[in-house]
């Protein structure tokens, strides 16, 4: 049957018309759609942030109230975390390179990929429902009792979230078969490229944590409709217990959100130095060590929660541990700079960027995990910056480093080179505007989350809304870049990097319906820049 | 795709993007583990969170329990492990090709697993009856600790979602009951679909030897 589906044109015009794309199992239409709705919801989401940003110019009212501000805050968190940064880099990307990188025809499960896009889906068009359902302003992190309140817009949102998370467990599923059991004749798991040991580490994550996620949503659903009394504090719940749940999965959220962008990077690096990468098994287990690591630290989370000072204590030690595999990634990452031919294309900029906004990240996490400091900096904008440097400067910039890096893959055209370069340096500028001066003032006291605050933090909330202004320049000036190249771009060769990786060297710009004309074999490593082209 | 057969046994299609059977099978049982895995995660946290209130409330937690029927959740255990051991036999049975037996067990494990709800509904009904329910809905009479209605709460919810796995795990029988084990040959090269169905339901038992002793004997 499908066996007899010519395979020598593009993937792109396979089958036509809306419903064969509606209805495709192919892993790469699934990541094309996934990259395209998570870009709306990273515009959506960034709207709110945009529009909370103007509104703190001046600790007075400018033209949101107090209970918007809330909800803007609470609807660029949610949108921001569950439907941008949690699926974004394995949905999109994952889902286009996984198969590409392996040397495979297409993932494990087609239907259940396209199942998870579903979910997705679903998950998505509930959150925008709870945005006129009501007033959501609870927070991200749905704490009970705020999200106690039967308030409808809360409950759909956590529904919301629920289906979001059965779809981001499907696709680590997929993902974690696929490298198991897909890999090309010669793809030792040695020879992988290191984006797929990340998408490894990611998948276990999303495994082994989202469900607990899953199940500490529909208790608070239950206790919203039938007050089962097992979070709610007035009928003998533990409110800790709820937040212990949550942080369970989130702060290994975190590392499925970042691990990604490490795997990124080192496409990039490598790419663009044409060097092979420095220690690779360092690397690649180092992904590894921090999905393990990031399950035994979320009660860091809680140190001001009314959590023992022995758990406190624990938690604050075992989070400096993951400083160590962190570290060794930045270090190597360096490392493979030196020397390298380096190449500063607009991928390689993001990367060097992400370089730069991961060791502040990283490092202001390690203040972070601190008992004593974090007694002090916690519910400031110290923490709101540090997160920031992680999800938005380290994984979006990778995200967005990752998607200028494939785009002439995933379409078969040129970006202008120019302008994706000018982009990238406003995107750098007004991002560490907007943040670092969070930095400064959430070490000086100045609480997050707030609608009016003290005057002497206005100086540093009007930098931040000025950084705010250039990076949306930025954000822009690729977007409209890459959609400008889909009319006016040169056609993209096969290979317009020379990287060594299976998706550059054997398939084609778009590649075939099933990948590859034949199936690859597998001779060299993923870096293989120092020795002659096979 | 399919390779001829050497062993003279029916070919099993293979899906188009595997290269051979043996690829799809241990992709299809793998799935199935890491699916269980994130199966157990969520049990596990209901589990904890059982423990904890244990520690916080042992007295209502005490009294809950014995208000449980020890008897019926015996039962169910007989019947829930009972029709374990025919799903593991309808197993056997598709790897060695005999057909009839695959149904017959199938078909027994699909009514020891109605016993088990059914048995579950009159307990569910019993405890509607004598209002102990969880939080809001309750209105239990004649019990000492005010937390009992928590022991509820967990009492329903924890028996609520195996239920529905069973439930879930009947439907998937019954699918391999009535599409796989009518119209597809199952012999020791192709037995996958039953496989993975006893593969969840051996999480589905071993939920339930957890949860029996935690709700109806530690007390
Ligand atoms: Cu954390």
């Amino acid at each position: 049957m499908i066996a007899h589906v010519t395979n020598n044109i593009n993937y792109l015009k396979a089958k036509r018309g809306f419903m064969s794309w509606l209805v495709t199992v192919d892993h790469k239409r699934i990541g094309v759609m996934y990259l395209a709705s998570i870009l709306c919801f990273f515009i959506l989401g960034g709207s709110f942030a945009f529009m909370f940003r103007l509104e703190l110019w001046s600790p007075l009212k400018e033209f949101l109230t107090p209970d918007q501000y809330n909800q803007f805050f609470t609807l660029h968190g949610v949108i921001m975390v569950f439907l941008v940064v949690v699926p974004g880099i394995p949905a999109a990307l994952g889902n286009f390179i996984v198969p590409l990188q392996l040397g495979a025809k297409d993932l494990a499960f087609p239907k259940l990929n396209l199942t998870s896009l579903y979910l997705y889906w679903l998950g998505a068009i509930i959150a925008l429902y709870s945005l006129v359902a009501g007033h959501a302003d609870q927070g991200w992190t749905m704490y009970a009792p705020y999200s106690l309140s039967r308030n409808p817009a809360v409950l759909w949102m956590m529904i919301a979230a629920f289906f979001l998370g059965f779809s981001s467990i499907l696709t680590g599923l997929n993902f974690l078969v696929t490298i198991h059991n897909m890999r090309a004749p010669g793809m030792t798991f040695f020879r992988m490229p290191l984006f797929l040991w990340s998408m490894y580490a990611t998948a276990i994550m999303q495994i082994f944590a989202t469900p607990v996620l899953a199940i500490t949503l529909v208790l608070l659903l239950l206790e919203n409709f039938f007050g089962i009394g097992i979070f709610d504090p007035a009928l003998g719940g533990d409110p800790i217990l709820m937040q212990h749940f949550f942080w369970f999965y989130s702060h290994p959220a975190v590392y499925i959100i970042v691990v990604p962008g490490f795997g990124i990077t080192s496409e990039l690096i490598t790419a663009f130095s044409k060097k092979d990468i420095f220690g690779y098994n360092f690397v690649a287990y180092s992904s590894v060590a921090i999905a393990i690591i990031g399950f035994v630290v979320w009660g860091h989370h809680m140190f001001v929660a009314g959590q023992s000072e022995l758990a406190d204590f624990l938690f604050s030690f075992l989070t400096f541990f993951t400083a160590i595999p962190s570290a060794i990634k930045v270090f190597n990452w360096t490392a493979t700079l030196y020397k390298g031919s380096i190449e500063l294309k607009t991928p390689m900029l993001y990367a060097l960027q992400f370089l730069f906004n991961f060791t502040i990240g990283g490092l202001t996490g390690i203040i972070l995990s601190i008992l004593s400091v974090d007694i002090h900096l916690h519910d400031t904008y110290f923490v709101v910056s540090h997160f920031h440097y992680v999800a938005m400067g380290s994984t979006m910039i990778a995200f967005i480093g990752g998607i200028h890096y494939w785009w002439p893959k995933m379409t078969g055209k040129m970006y202008n080179e120019f302008w994706g370069r000018a982009a990238a340096i406003l995107v750098f500028v007004g991002f560490n505007v907007t943040f670092f001066v969070q930095l400064v003032m959430g070490s000086q006291g100045s609480p997050r989350r707030y609608y009016h605050y003290m005057n002497e933090f206005q100086i540093y909330h009007q930098i931040s809304t000025i950084g705010v202004i250039i990076l949306a320049t930025g954000l822009f000036m690729a977007l409209f870049n890459l959609l400008a190249s889909l009319k006016f771009g040169a056609t993209a060769p096969k290979n317009p990097w020379g990287a060594r990786t299976l998706e550059w060297e054997e398939a084609d710009s778009p590649p075939v319906l099933y990948n590859f004309t034949k199936t690859p074999v597998v001779t060299h490593g993923p870096y293989a820049f120092d020795t002659e082209k096979a | 795709m399919a390779t001829t057969a050497t062993t003279g046994l029916p070919e099993h299609h293979v899906a188009h993007h595997f290269d051979s059977a043996q690829q799809e099978f241990d992709s299809n049982k793998m799935g199935m583990w890491l699916f269980l895995a994130s199966e157990i995660m969520m049990f596990g946290a209901l589990f904890v969170g059982a423990l904890i209130f244990h520690t916080l409330h042992p007295a209502a937690f005490n009294e809950g329990s014995q208000h449980l029927d020890w008897r019926m959740g015996t039962i169910n255990t007989f019947f829930l492990l009972t029709s374990g051991l025919t799903m593991g036999l309808a197993v056997i049975a598709a790897q060695s090709g005999r057909q009839g037996a695959v149904r017959l067990n199938l078909v027994l494990s699909i009514l020891f697993a109605s016993g088990f709800l059914v048995v579950k509904f009159i307990e569910y009904k019993l405890k509607i009856h004598h209002g102990t329910l969880p939080g809001r809905l309750w209105h239990g009479e004649g019990f000492h600790d005010p937390y009992v209605h928590v022991f509820y709460g967990l009492y329903f919810v924890m028996t609520g979602l195996h239920g529905l796995h069973v439930l879930i795990g009947m439907g998937l029988m019954t699918w391999c009951l009535i599409f796989r084990a009518s119209s597809v040959q199952f012999n020791r090269k192709y037995f996958t679909p039953v496989e993975l169905v006893a593969l969840y339901w051996a999480l589905v038992d071993l939920i339930w030897v957890f949860l029996f002793p935690l709700l109806y004997l530690i007390g």
